[in-house]
């Protein structure tokens, strides 16, 4: 036991990857077995992970369960771990969907193994973004996380569908969608991979609180880089690594205008992809703001506030708006993802102009919050459209409609879902976009702040438009006149099955919990925040 | 009693070579096998050497002095560091794939492998040299099986053309280089080739004086260094005298393509390193801009040129140009950090290049095309080779989790250090076009639709060749999750170029 302690994060984070080699010596017909150990070996982090919960002081300086071993000493990176209130939040959601997405992708029957060999080599990327405490081995899996996620997409994504990719050349929808994601992704993180060589040629270390204390020490007037007649002063390179690592964070968050590589990676991956993809991987990028950009970055950030601000509330709108019109249900899905992102960024921006008030902390209080909310409610919806689409194979709100007196506890539980996504009082959106706005609101009126005040104001009609395409998505599916097409007896609409009913029931449960009481994570984020930012 | 085993290690496939030749022309099986047991044998003691070698220690080991002329100072002298004991390890694998691959050649398979193991003893030869005439003398044993490889088994469209092309491109540059190295032989006036006791003299000053050229006074060094450095960096791939390379790619048989880009182009640089920089230090640092200038271009260049190819051996042979040019801006950069990821960089990519070609020639020799428009849904009849060229395809992009970012992570610190860091931004680009055509072309070739014209043509491969796939794959991801695997051994080498450099 007292090794399983010493070493919780490791085997948290290398036991997927482990796993998932094992697996690769079952027979690949053997498509029960398979599951069964995809499942099995999922739990197993999410178990540790509820022990590391028990075992976390909430509250002290610095990272617990710190683990440093040799890695690349030459150019002086090591394989650091550690876990803080963030990162804490962060791996218990990974733990926790990864399973769920496992339990969901058992309606997967073409080349189980490689699904689900994949599938547990992307829990172990996740896991090392949240968990590394030094950055170059942050980049790394940061990276490694791309592979899986591009070909599940690619392989196991909807069949449907044909997309121009260059001058003629048509490929499916998936392809279209995967080489999408890998390259916007990638190219986002070319600036950040040469920040990242910076940063480790100037101070010969990648450690993060060595880096966060040296790179905002030095000097913003002394000449950092220096070309044949034109000299950098480190204030001038730090703006544009600040930039670097910001769009590579906000690709992937995705901040309007970067977000268009996710409506087609949401839509064409398969459902538990979507559900990861969704419920994590978006949650990565903002992690890379809370953990690299706002500590390395102070002054920068303090000056940019108000443009992330700005691009936060278009998400937040021109999300809403156009999950409003879209036709597809996934699609539909997909831009809310954009829509719940803007108001983790919008807490962010705020708690980096006003950084150490109480309008601060309450702002990025809900939007830590909301990363961990919106992993919930997302992967519940996305899971939800998957379950109609086996059953209806269309995911065209035209066509579905009038559905729920055929499959009532579906109906039933795709409401509470949605009620989750609107941030209905009493379910745990309403609490942590409640904290983003009132932390926001308190940041422009107190700082004072005016932009930031029509900032709110604005999000908070964008919160009007969730409303309606929340309601939109569910009138189209459940209500109104049943389509006669699905009641014949033949393509019958199925009523959820157990299997499906198992997949929901933690997500409702937290959704519910975290909704009426949700004390016991917000004071570890809480005093995550007040040690970290305040 | 020291076992001579660099001797034995660069003289065994000469050996075989020769024994091979006298068997009779039927006698295939005992032809290959014959092949394979060299290329294991080599292979064992490489890896032998490997990790016996003291990298604590550093410097040269595993010394073997025999004088061959003693009035001209010729001897053949062996010894191996830090540096080169990867390079010799990933000949030994090179070798051993390489016949795997070839275990099906019907068309004059003694003659093949008997020139394929005298190139390999020439390239064996020059990464254990440290005598310069004998440096030379085995460059000459490798360069000249090329010819004969490519034009005769080579692919029958271009195959005297590249043959050709490659040979007098390549001779050329080794004429180049030979003329730097005789100046060094005389300047030094000890009438000796040995590297060491050179290395020693430039050391002491040697060559520090001027050389009297059209009127102009030139340092010795600054003078010498371009023509000994680009003649060997022409077999490196170097803009702008990369052409000889992708014709020679695509011309050639699949495992005389891995010879060559995995270890002959390895060849060129190495050379350049032991021949121009460290022995012509100042020249180095002079010459320093515009070699980095020129590894950029190939850099990026190369990786566009690549994105436009419809031929996929041709795809490969530019990607190698672009990854070969990081090896070149790693060593322009003198950096201790570029040094070690243009180390590492000529073991990842000899590797990865390696599997590509092995996985193009067992596509080829199925599907008789390598028009990649043509081809399609490959993963399903091949699905380990198709894993290969998506392992393949990570590393070539620098995907962490990989050698290939093991490599390239280091050049790109290593061209940070120096002043012109801007490069680094420049070259980085290359990495996402290198992500799009590779991801392309693999998603092209390996899924979507198989071709009516190729369905059930294709049948699967062998164990042999499985076995070489899945030994190049696993030295791919081993250095890329412990890259203490290799680092510690190039950081050696790198440690004893740097006190050359006077510490830059």
């Amino acid at each position: 036991m007292d090794f399983v302690l010493d070493n919780i994060l490791t085997i948290i984070l290398f036991f997927p990857a482990l796993a998932a080699l094992v697996l690769l010596c079952l027979p690949k017909d053997k498509v029960r077995w398979l599951r069964g150990a995809a499942l099995g070996a999922s739990l197993i982090p999410f178990l540790l992970s509820i022990l590391l919960w028990l075992r976390f002081v909430p509250g002290l300086e610095g990272y617990q369960f710190e683990r440093q071993y040799a890695w690349y000493p030459e150019i002086q990176s090591t394989f650091h771990i550690g876990v803080d209130g963030l990162s804490l939040t962060m791996v218990l959601l990974t733990t926790l969907l990864t399973p769920i997405a496992i339990l969901a992708s058992f309606s997967i029957s073409e080349r189980v193994k490689a699904y689900m060999f994949l599938f547990l080599l992307l829990e172990t990327g996740m896991l090392g973004v949240f968990l590394a405490l030094d950055l170059l081995i942050f980049f790394v899996f940061w990276e490694i996380g791309l592979v899986p996620m591009y070909f599940l997409i690619n392989q196991w994504g909807s069949e449907k569908g044909e997309r121009e990719i260059w001058k003629g050349i048509k490929v499916q929808s998936r392809n279209y969608a995967s080489l999408k994601f890998m390259i916007y992704t990638m190219a986002g993180s070319l600036g950040l991979l040469l920040a990242i060589q910076l940063l480790g040629v100037l101070f010969g270390t990648y450690d993060l609180q060595s880096l966060t204390s040296q790179w905002t020490g030095l000097d913003p007037e002394a000449v950092l880089l220096q070309l044949p007649r034109i000299a950098l002063t480190v204030s001038q390179v730090k703006m544009v690594a600040f930039w670097a690592f910001v769009i590579a964070f906000a690709i992937k968050v995705p901040v309007w205008p970067f977000h268009t590589w996710l409506p087609d990676a949401h839509t064409e991956a398969p459902t538990a992809g979507s559900m990861i993809l969704a419920g994590v991987l978006l949650k990565l990028g903002a992690y890379g703001f809370l953990r690299l950009v706002l500590p390395l970055y102070p002054q920068e950030s303090y000056r940019y506030a108000g443009a992330l601000a700005f691009l936060a509330v278009m998400a937040i709108v021109f999300g809403a708006f156009a999950s409003f019109g879209q036709r597809d249900f996934k699609r539909l899905v997909a831009y809310s993802s954009v829509n719940h992102m803007g108001f983790v960024l919008l807490g962010i921006a705020a708690a980096a102009r006003a950084a150490g008030t109480q309008d601060a902390v309450l702002a990025m209080n809900g939007a830590i919050l909301q990363m961990f909310n919106h992993g919930l409610s997302a992967a519940g919806m996305f899971f939800l459209v998957g379950v109609i689409y086996e059953r209806t194979h269309t995911r065209n709100l035209d066509e579905l409609g009038g559905l729920f007196p055929l499959v009532p506890v579906y109906g039933g539980l795709l409401i509470f879902t949605s009620m989750a996504s609107l941030g209905l009082p009493g379910l745990n959106g309403f609490i942590s976009e409640f904290l983003v706005v009132r932390g926001a609101f308190g940041v422009g009126v107190n700082l004072p702040w005016t932009a930031m005040v029509v900032y709110t104001s604005i999000a908070m009609i964008g919160l009007l438009f969730t409303g309606a395409y929340i309601l939109k998505g569910i009138k189209s599916v459940l209500h109104g006149p049943v389509n006669p097409h699905w009641s014949a007896p033949g393509h019958a609409v199925s009523e959820i099955t157990s299997r499906e009913i198992l997949v929901m029931a933690p997500l409702v449960v937290l959704i519910l919990v975290i909704g009426i009481y949700p004390a016991w994570i917000l004071d570890i984020i809480n005093k995550a925040v007040l040690t970290l930012f305040a | 009693m020291h076992f001579p085993f660099l001797s034995v290690i660069v003289f065994t496939p000469l050996a075989a070579g020769l024994l091979i030749l006298l068997y009779r022309p039927d006698q295939k099986k005992a032809i290959r096998y014959t092949a394979l047991a060299a290329g294991l044998l080599a292979l064992a003691l490489s890896a032998w050497v490997y990790f016996a070698y003291d990298k604590s220690a550093g410097g040269y080991q595993f010394l073997e002095k025999y004088t061959w002329m003693e009035q001209l100072g010729i001897s053949l002298y062996f010894g191996v560091d830090g540096m080169s004991v990867p390079l010799v390890l990933l000949t030994g694998v090179v070798m051993v794939t390489g016949v795997m691959i070839s275990w099906g050649i019907e068309d004059r398979p003694r003659e093949f492998f008997a020139f394929l193991f005298i190139l390999a003893s020439g390239v064996f030869g020059v990464f254990a040299s440290l005598d310069l005439f004998m440096l030379f003398f085995f460059y000459e044993i490798a360069v000249f099986p090329m010819y004969l490889l490519i034009a005769i088994w080579g692919w029958i469209k271009t195959r005297e053309y590249a043959a050709m092309k490659l040979t007098l491109y390549l001779f050329v540059g080794s004429v180049i280089s030979l003329i730097g190295a005789l100046a060094m032989y005389w300047q030094t006036g000890l009438r000796t080739f040995d590297m060491l006791a050179i290395s020693q003299a430039q050391q002491a000053g040697a060559f520090d004086g001027m050389v009297r050229i059209f009127g102009a006074s030139v340092p010795f060094q600054v003078f010498w260094f371009l023509p000994v450095f680009m003649g060997f960096a022409i077999l490196g791939g170097i803009f702008p005298f990369h052409n000889w390379s992708p014709d020679g790619h695509v011309a050639a048989p699949t495992a005389v393509s891995m010879f060559h880009a995995g270890v002959l182009m390895k060849l060129g640089a190495f050379a350049a390193l032991r021949v121009g920089i460290m022995l012509l230090p100042e020249g180095a640092k002079f010459w320093s801009p515009l070699v980095m200038g020129l590894a950029l271009v190939n850099i990026v260049y190369g990786a566009f040129i690549a994105s436009v190819q419809t031929d996929f051996k041709y795809v490969i042979g530019f990607s190698s140009v672009s990854h070969m040019g990081l090896v070149t801006m790693g060593f322009a950069t003198l950096t201790p950090d570029g040094l070690l990821g243009a180390g590492m960089q000529m073991f990842s990519h000899g590797v990865m290049t390696a599997l590509f070609f092995a996985a193009v020639g067992m596509v080829y020799d199925r599907a008789h095309t390598r028009d990649i428009p043509s081809l399609g849904g490959m993963i399903k009849p091949l699905p380990l080779v198709g894993l290969g060229v998506i392992v393949g395809s990570l590393v070539s992009m620098g995907m962490p989790g990989f050698s290939g970012f093991i490599a390239e992570f280091p050049i790109f610190r290593g061209i940070w250090a120096t002043p012109r860091w801007w490069m680094a931004i420049l070259a980085a680009i290359s990495i996402v076009v290198t992500a799009s055509y590779v991801l392309l072309v693999v998603r092209k070739v390996f899924f979507g639709k198989m071709p009516a014209e190729l369905e059930g043509h294709i049948h699967p491969i062998n164990t042999l060749d499985k076995i070489a796939l899945i030994l190049l794959m696993l030295l791919m991801i081993g250095i890329g999750v412990f890259p203490s695997l290799m680092v510690p051994w190039i950081d050696s080498g790198v440690r004893q170029i740097l006190s050359l450099l006077g510490g830059v």
